[in-house]
């Protein structure tokens, strides 16, 4: 219990998703304007990255890792051992554009309210980074289908924490006396720098 | 050269800059800067997928249907950036160490996807291939600026070669620690909008 409660405040403030590998940038800058938007596509992404990671460790493991379709298939002889794992981009592409769909589809048949509160933020989230960054990350890691399931959760409420920030940053910002060149995107960029530096003393902790 | 041609090629590097005022592709922006090489890499490797993504989405433009493109679109650049990822590890196995899942990460840049989803799904494939080249021309002219200010000013090097001698090997200049870390490129970025923004006034934004 207590190596997944580890994992999961590692990954939201010591591994943040936007604000230490830098992913879901560009929905970070752009869809950040409003608290209230900012939430909706924060409570998405947790939803998708919770499902998306194990998901796609359960395929990548049982499928795609090297030597994993071995025993099936009856291959005894290490020479001749499978290895898909070239295949992984494209079937974590495909997965995370199919959950999406599917999660659509259940949201607008069983809660519309929720439905109509997402709206296009849905299927922009299958181009968002942070999804397919998290699961690269999973593959890389190494995780069991426990930890792929604490550590969707973590990254996604990490990611939600820090648009969350920056829209309430955003909206005290609009009565700030900006320079013309960097309205906008320019000090959105400059915040967003801060923000990180910040993040960056999570840094040292080790749990 | 038809003049139009020269729009569609050079017109994304300063006037219509995917980084800079589409908020297009920000993720790798921050993350691979930190050196020049790993900068010029990331950025051929960006235009070379775009470039073909836009020809080949561009030439089956009338055949997708349009409520399956996004997975069609998918599966395109997907094919794409594993022949790219396997032509790195191949080659160039340290520098795709190095890069990690930044490569994969092309997949979910949005540059891509948003000039097949804005330009291809129209244009000729002619047209569309050049539109694929200059989008990567101003991703790779950003993302070459930052590099250059973190990898002088950081590390006293450029391409690896010595500029400035650090002091820690009996040289003069001492690195600067701030440009080390990612998070610097987005204040470079920010003051790079700001002086694009100066010398190109039409871009201000209002708020």
């Amino acid at each position: 219990m207590e190596h997944y409660l580890s994992i999961f405040i590692k990954t939201i403030f010591i591994e943040n998703m936007a604000l230490s590998f830098f992913l879901g940038m560009c929905t970070f800058l752009a869809v950040s304007k409003k608290v209230s938007t900012a939430i909706g596509l924060g409570v998405a992404v947790v939803v998708v990255l919770g499902l998306a990671v194990p998901a796609n460790q359960v395929i990548y493991q049982a499928i795609l890792a090297p030597g994993a379709l071995d025993g099936m298939m009856g291959i005894t002889d290490p020479a001749n051992s499978i290895d898909l794992s070239f295949l992984s981009f494209i079937t974590f592409i495909g997965v995370i554009a199919a959950l999406v769909q599917i999660l659509e589809m259940i949201l607008d048949k069983y809660f519309p309210a929720l439905y109509q509160a997402l709206g296009i933020f849905l299927p922009l989230i299958t181009v968002n980074c942070a999804i397919f960054g998290a699961v690269s990350f999973m593959v890389a890691k190494n995780l069991t289908l426990g930890e792929s399931v604490v550590y969707g959760i973590g990254s996604g409420v990490g990611w939600m924490l820090a648009i969350v920030l920056m829209a309430g940053l955003r909206e005290k910002m609009k009565y700030s006396d900006v320079p013309a060149g960097l309205k906008g995107l320019g000090i959105t960029f400059i915040t967003a720098g801060l923000m990180a530096f910040g993040f960056l003393s999570f840094g040292g902790i080790s749990l | 050269m038809s003049s139009d041609n020269k729009k569609v090629l050079f017109g994304p590097v300063v006037d219509n800059n995917p980084i800079a005022l589409q908020v297009l592709g920000v993720c790798s922006a921050l993350a691979v800067t930190s050196s020049m090489a790993n900068a010029l890499v990331m950025s051929v490797a960006v235009m070379l997928v775009t470039a073909f993504s836009n020809l080949f989405i561009s030439i089956i433009r009338n055949q997708i249907p349009s409520s399956v493109r996004i997975i069609v679109q998918m599966a395109i650049i997907a094919s794409l950036v594993i022949v790219v990822d396997q032509v790195l590890k191949a080659f160039s196995y340290q520098l795709s160490k190095e890069l990690s899942v930044y490569i994969g990460l092309i997949i979910t840049n949005c540059i891509v996807m948003g000039r097949a989803e804005a330009f291809a799904m129209k244009e000729k494939p002619g047209v569309s291939f050049l539109d694929g080249i200059g989008n990567g021309l101003g991703y790779g002219a950003v993302l070459m600026v930052v590099a250059f200010f973190r990898e002088l000013f950081g590390f006293g090097t450029l391409f690896g070669i010595e500029i400035l001698q650090l002091t820690q090997n009996g040289g003069w200049y001492q690195g600067n620690g701030l440009l080390v870390l990612p998070f610097s490129s987005f204040f470079i970025i920010g003051l790079t909008i700001w002086a694009i923004r100066q010398w190109k006034p039409e871009q201000v934004e209002e708020d």
